[in-house]
């Protein structure tokens, strides 16, 4: 699959999966004055192609997987997947919320099976693939438990299946291992890098963590803080498998974080000044 | 253990109340037609159910409350979804709502009787009104505070119209609704009760005002237990019940 996409980056006439041509989103915050979440983003996204994308928090990070699945609109600009104009959702991309929403009135194994059922597909044929997806994230022995039941990680690992179960073209996963611990999150790290080379799936993948960036992707880019626009991109050429701990990915991560820290300063330097004079 | 204390506490009060009660009866403070004794309560309502009285007034009120609340689950679900699908309706119908929710229901009384006169219509009609209000307010609630992750979860997944509502929508609002339907219950009961008491309506309520008809205080006070003792075991049996496990199964706290 890797040798694929870097064949597929030499082509010239390579059909993108997802194109964003300028693509902005403006919220309304206090009486006329819009904030700015994402101005101006021009993307284009590969088949197959598992891109990272890093920035301080409030950069719009969320908001452009958000639009992408197609439960937000742009205020400007258009989405395209497949050549097709992104309009609402679809089981095509399914999104990895940050806050899972997770049904707590159904088990971890119903969870699973609640989008196969939107899709029609029979009670049994549901409940095989729900099974072998909670077993892909181990969680077997957790299939009746309720999410309240469950700690944090085996939450994410149920919301990971979900998602994973769907098989969709395109994965959208917005931090989706930022509460897990370090041995669980490597572990998971292994385990979509082998999904994403089975499967093929285009993954968008948001994250603060540099690091956990640069060990996935193909390709990772810095989003500027308010507005959020692409400032820097950086394409990851280190060779497969590759772990968190490498120091290639170490040295790779220093420079991205070099683009990143100047956005976290003026992040926080706007929270300092909103707080003073708040 | 625990179990056994606990039950071992009520038992315990309730003698100690029925002690008090015994106490004062035999100081003989108030005439016996004033103030019963223990003993005259239960030959009253050992009277009352061997003539089958009782019976007959339990299962005529149930019957009526069985009618009445189906009703208002029906009219007053409808209502509050309604409510829940705009603002404006919200903000003009929903507020209105609000207000005559805070209206005794007794006071639909004159009212009924004007339209349906002392009939069992009227009775139902306070029963209805008396509780529909509270049960839509409710489903309102619950369906506008079913937080958004979960609408947006289910709309990503390939839910979306009747199925995101009946698969995402509705379950995640269960909570709300099922304290909905308790206190729809608990306004339905004491409406009826109150309705049943304009007329020969054969009720648990016209079994009380029989009582004070008789000048019979000992039947009064037997009615009154029996109708405790329904509104114990529905609201504080079934619906307790089916609220824990519901609490239970989403890990939610225990209903304060």
């Amino acid at each position: 699959m890797a040798a694929l996409f870097e064949a597929q980056l030499t082509l010239h006439a390579v059909t993108n999966k997802i194109r964003m041509e300028g693509v902005s989103r403006h919220f309304p915050s206090g009486q006329s004055a819009q904030l700015a979440a994402l101005e101006n983003i021009n993307l284009e996204v590969l088949p197959g192609e598992f891109l990272c994308i890093v920035g301080p928090s409030g950069c719009g990070k969320s908001t452009l997987l958000h639009l992408i699945a197609g439960l937000d609109r742009p205020s400007a600009g258009e989405i395209w997947l497949d050549g097709r104009k992104v309009d609402g959702p679809g089981p095509d991309r399914i999104l990895l919320f940050q806050e899972l929403g997770l049904f707590p009135w159904l088990t971890a194994r119903e969870n699973v099976e609640f989008g196969l059922r939107q899709k029609g597909i029979g009670r049994s044929e549901r409940r095989e693939q729900a099974g072998y997806y909670l077993d892909l994230v181990r969680l077997s022995q957790f299939e009746e438990h309720h999410p309240h039941q469950l700690s944090g990680g085996m939450k994410q690992r149920v919301a990971l299946a979900r998602a994973l179960a769907m098989q969709p073209d395109v994965l959208l996963m917005d931090e989706p291992f930022a509460a897990l611990d370090a041995q669980t999150r490597d572990l998971l790290h292994d385990e979509l890098e082998r999904v994403w080379h089975e499967t093929g799936q285009t993954i968008i993948f948001v994250t603060h963590n540099v690091r956990e960036a640069v060990r996935l992707g193909n390709r990772v880019l810095v989003l500027s803080y308010r507005p959020g626009r692409i400032k820097k991109e950086f394409s990851i050429s280190l060779a497969r498998p590759r772990h968190i701990e490498d120091s290639e990915v170490a040295s790779m991560s220093k420079r991205v974080l070099g683009q990143l820290r100047v956005e976290i300063d003026k992040s926080v330097r706007a929270e300092f000044h909103h707080e003073q004079f708040a | 253990m625990n179990n056994l204390r606990k039950i071992a506490r009520q038992v315990l009060f309730y003698a100690a109340v029925l002690a008090l009660w015994q106490g004062l009866a035999l100081m003989k403070l108030w005439p016996p037609y004033v103030f019963p004794t223990p003993a005259s309560v239960f030959e009253a309502l050992r009277i009352g159910f061997s003539d089958h009285t009782f019976w007959i007034g339990i299962g005529v009120s149930l019957k009526r409350m069985l009618v009445g609340y189906a009703l208002s689950v029906i009219l007053g679900g409808a209502l509050g979804l309604v409510l829940a699908q705009s603002d404006f309706l919200e903000e003009t119908l929903g507020r209105l709502v609000v207000s005559v929710q805070s209206m005794p229901s007794i006071c639909w009384l004159p009212l009924a009787i004007l339209w349906f006169g002392l009939s069992e219509k009227a009775i139902l009609f306070v029963v209805v009104m008396g509780s529909l209000l509270s049960i839509s307010i409710n489903v309102e609630a619950g369906l506008r505070n079913v937080p958004r992750i979960y609408a947006m979860a289910g709309r990503n997944l390939g839910a979306s119209g009747a199925r995101l509502f009946l698969y995402v929508l509705l379950p995640a609002s269960l909570p709300h609704l099922v304290s909905g339907l308790k206190q729809g219950w608990a306004f339905a009961w004491r409406s009826l009760l109150a309705g049943e008491m304009i007329f020969v309506s054969l009720g648990l309520g016209q079994l009380l005002m029989m009582g004070r008809d008789l000048n019979d205080i000992s039947q009064v006070v037997a009615v009154m237990v029996v109708i405790i003792l329904i509104g114990f075991a529905v609201d504080g049996l079934v619906f307790r019940i089916v609220e824990r496990n519901l609490r239970r199964k989403w890990g939610l706290s225990p209903a304060a």
